[in-house]
């Protein structure tokens, strides 16, 4: 069981209630299910990581249980009820203190923290009504966002219950003096500030700053037609991926507001978009059952998986998504390693006889040109990167060059004439313009 | 000056055109007959003509001669597939069960893009999913259909015989006037009054041309466009109207799983006992995503023969879109939305 959890990078909750793992490089799709039995009691509302190595995942259930999965051994360790279904479905769920602190939101408003596997909860917060989503701020672990129907954003610190750090107010009255309706469906915590960002049911996106006084929303922009349900901030900073029911999913410009691009494939409205923590990707899963990641820069879609319920939630592991990519990645290193081996072996090896053509051509020019090449030698590998992150590397090289020229020509100076060098300087500069 | 006499040909019309088409080929090839031309015409243009190889027949300014040019083609090319045809007819007479077998037509059915929804009867999953449906209730035998058919609103001739026949073909279905009601807020009433389908069918200038069909207690809600509406006195060779009997239905080619709920929609507006007496059947024929409906008696004649007298109203409809939950265009969430530019762009990829 384990070996089919381990290369999952993506999980993924069902209605059926089904969790399951995807793992993208090789291509396949894995469920696991707790009970042999299914049924719609157990669907999947939310998930999150147990901790930050992410070795355990918790999948809270419709009928307000909390299920923890081991990825490691590939199945479900504990459970714990945290509520019941009467209360509403789950709407969010954070971890706090690595794992020993639980907090869960219901739809009617109940934000719950739960302590060291006891059957009460330590705290409850009643947060309004209507709730439709609750998240935690990644780097003030101790802060949670709430909002929902007619229920505006509200920020929450655990640690002082009573009071929400901040509460957002409503939009001006428009035209008519008429108060507009508000319906916050998904909101994030944009690092490095205090700033969250909301997307809401009448498709407008609003950013909140609560370190200004004031608490209407600093940016206020709208896209599409049809309600926002999910929203997803990239790594690179500046910008907000937003889905509605129809499935059109957009990246906004979060300084001015302007739709920078759209992610096409989607056919069914979008339940759940993350986006990747290091890689420019995003991952998006809705009720069409498909699991597509589009990547960022190009807007294409990279992978497309068939899942055969509709998926409600996802989570990204944080780790390379295609291990494949990461051994890639290994495989440039050591080619750029065996690129001194080679130097060195091309000058310990005989020299081969093949063109004697240009040998006989060549030689009156060359030992008069032998001299100046030796010296431009140092400057060929440094003339041919392209990157300038590399020329430190190539500049390191191109030492190691020169180098392991002198010691040759110290070790070996009757077996070489300017001819061979010149040859195995050619040879040199095909390679490096091969690679 | 004298008048002298130019020799004119004696032959027909027909042979003046030959003559012009000898005069082009005589441009291609300066050096062939001008003295001759008249009398060799005819072998000369059976004779093989060579051209050089980027002539094509376009290029001819003449109207009338690139027109004899391209029928000459036509006529090469169809002689030689006839040649094709018979030579392979004589091969299979002669080879006679070793033959090899005949080549399958490439049609867009035959093409098409395999789909990776593709419902596969064992899978478990895609069973329980349809067994815990919102249809569930239906096919495990709680209820019993109810349909509510309305109209949008002040509906014209066409549209109000198509709800009235709609009403013939459907047990235990009940038309309504419209009358600028809510949808939004007839759905409660009709969940409090124990009807399990509302169908309303959208009209456009005197035609109907949309229909959505909402399954009521919280189930999806199927938006189609309509088209090719016939009524019954417009159908030929119609039998009888049909009678109260439950009718068989027959649905055909919903593979993917899209077509696998719309199919079960379809299927949950009709009893589900059929009245074999009755001897109708109701068909939704899916092809290349258009569903053809269409009602009729049938008779078997012996255990070969069958006899079919077409009754009821026949339509086609295509899918627009699949909302989860009853009737909220503005703030459902849709399962499916056809994309036109998306989804359309490939003539051999289906969704139903």
């Amino acid at each position: 069981m384990g070996e089919s959890s381990r290369p999952c990078t993506v999980w993924l909750g069902s209605e059926t209630g089904i969790l399951k793992g995807v793992s993208v490089s090789r291509r396949q799709a894995f469920n696991f299910c707790d009970s042999s039995q299914l049924s719609r009691q157990h669907e999947v509302r939310t998930l999150c990581w147990a901790d930050a190595a992410e070795s355990e995942l918790l999948v809270a259930a419709v009928d307000g249980t909390v299920k923890t999965f081991s990825v490691e051994k590939g199945a479900f360790t504990d459970m714990r009820s945290c509520g019941d279904s009467a209360e509403g479905c789950f709407v969010g769920l954070a971890v706090l203190d690595s794992g020993a602190t639980l907090v869960t939101c219901a739809e009617s408003g109940l934000l719950r923290v739960w302590r060291d596997e006891s059957g009460e909860p330590a705290t409850e917060i009643r947060v309004g009504s209507d709730v439709a989503r609750m998240r935690q701020n990644p780097e003030h672990r101790h802060k949670v966002a709430t909002g929902g129907k007619d229920n505006c954003l509200k920020v929450w610190d655990l640690e002082n219950p009573e009071k929400p750090v901040f509460t957002a107010k409503n939009l001006r009255n428009d035209w008519l003096n008429l108060r507009q309706p508000h319906w916050v469906k998904d909101m994030a915590f944009i690092p490095g500030s205090d700033k969250v960002v909301t997307c809401t049911g009448h498709h407008q996106v609003h950013v909140y700053d609560p370190s200004t006084p004031q608490r209407r929303p600093v940016l206020e922009t709208t896209f599409g037609e049809y309600p926002l349900t999910a929203l997803s901030l990239p790594a690179a900073g500046g910008s907000v991926v937003v889905g509605n029911t129809h499935g059109q999913i957009a990246v906004l410009d979060l300084r001015k507001g302007l739709v920078r691009g759209c992610f096409k494939g989607l056919s069914g409205g979008v339940r759940s978009l993350q986006c990747h923590a290091s890689q420019p990707l995003v991952a998006s899963c809705g009720l069409d059952r498909f699991l597509r990641i589009h990547s960022l820069e190009d807007r294409r879609v990279q992978h497309k998986v068939y899942l055969k319920s509709r998926l409600n939630c996802l989570l990204l592991a944080s780790r390379q998504l295609e291990e494949a990519g990461e051994s890639l990645g290994d495989a440039e290193q050591e080619v750029k390693d065996e690129e001194d081996d080679v130097d060195e072996v091309w000058d310990a090896m005989e020299q081969v006889e093949e063109r004697e053509e240009n040998l006989k051509r060549k030689t009156s020019e060359e030992e008069e040109d032998s001299p100046k090449r030796k010296a431009s030698g140092d400057e060929n590998p440094k003339r041919k990167t392209e990157e300038e992150g590399e020329n430190p590397k190539r500049k390191a090289l191109g030492e190691e060059n020169s180098m392991s020229e002198t010691s040759g020509e110290g070790d070996n100076p009757e077996k070489k004439t300017s001819v061979d060098e010149q040859q195995q300087k050619n040879k040199r500069k095909r390679k490096k313009a091969q690679a | 000056m004298d008048i002298t006499e130019v020799p004119v040909t004696q032959k027909g019309k027909s042979k003046k055109k030959k003559n012009k088409s000898d005069k082009t080929k005589s441009v291609e090839q300066p050096d062939k007959m001008e003295t001759d031309g008249v009398e060799v015409k005819e072998e000369k243009t059976d004779a093989a003509v060579v051209f050089p190889p980027t002539f094509s027949v376009s290029e001819i300014k003449n109207k009338q001669r690139r027109h004899l040019m391209f029928m000459k083609l036509k006529q090469e090319k169809r002689k030689q597939k006839m040649e094709l045809k018979k030579k392979k007819k004589r091969q299979e007479k002669l080879l006679g069960k070793n033959a090899p077998p005949k080549q399958v037509p490439k049609t867009i059915e035959n093409q098409r893009v395999y789909d990776e929804t593709t419902v596969d009867p064992e899978d478990e999953e895609v069973t329980f999913d349809e067994a815990t449906d919102e249809f569930s209730a239906y096919f495990n035998g709680i209820t019993n259909p109810k349909v509510l058919i309305t109209t949008s609103d002040r509906p014209r001739g066409r549209t109000v015989k198509f709800c009235e026949q709609l009403a013939t073909v459907i047990p235990n279905a009940h038309v309504y006037y419209r009358r600028g009601l809510a949808l939004k807020r007839i759905i409660p009433q009709c969940i409090a009054r124990d009807f399990t389908y509302l169908i309303v069918v959208n009209e456009d200038r005197k035609v109907p041309n949309g229909l959505v069909l909402c399954h009521l207690p919280e189930g999806p809600t199927a938006h189609f466009k309509v088209s090719s509406v016939r009524l019954r006195k417009e159908l030929k060779r119609r039998g009888k109207d049909p009678t109260e009997h439950s009718p068989e239905v027959i649905l055909n080619n919903f593979t993917t799983r899209l077509g696998h709920s719309i199919g079960r929609m379809f299927a949950a507006l009709f009893p589900q006992n059929p009245q074999f007496v009755g001897r109708q059947v109701a068909t939704f024929h899916n092809q290349r995503d258009f569903i053809f409906f269409r009602f009729h008696r049938y008779i078997f004649k012996n255990e070969k023969k069958v006899g079919m007298q077409e009754l009821g109203p026949r339509f086609t409809l295509k899918l627009r879109s699949l909302q989860n939950g009853t009737f909220d265009s503005k703030f459902g969430e849709y399962e499916w939305v056809l994309k036109r530019h998306e989804m359309d762009a490939c003539r051999r990829k289906f969704q139903l």
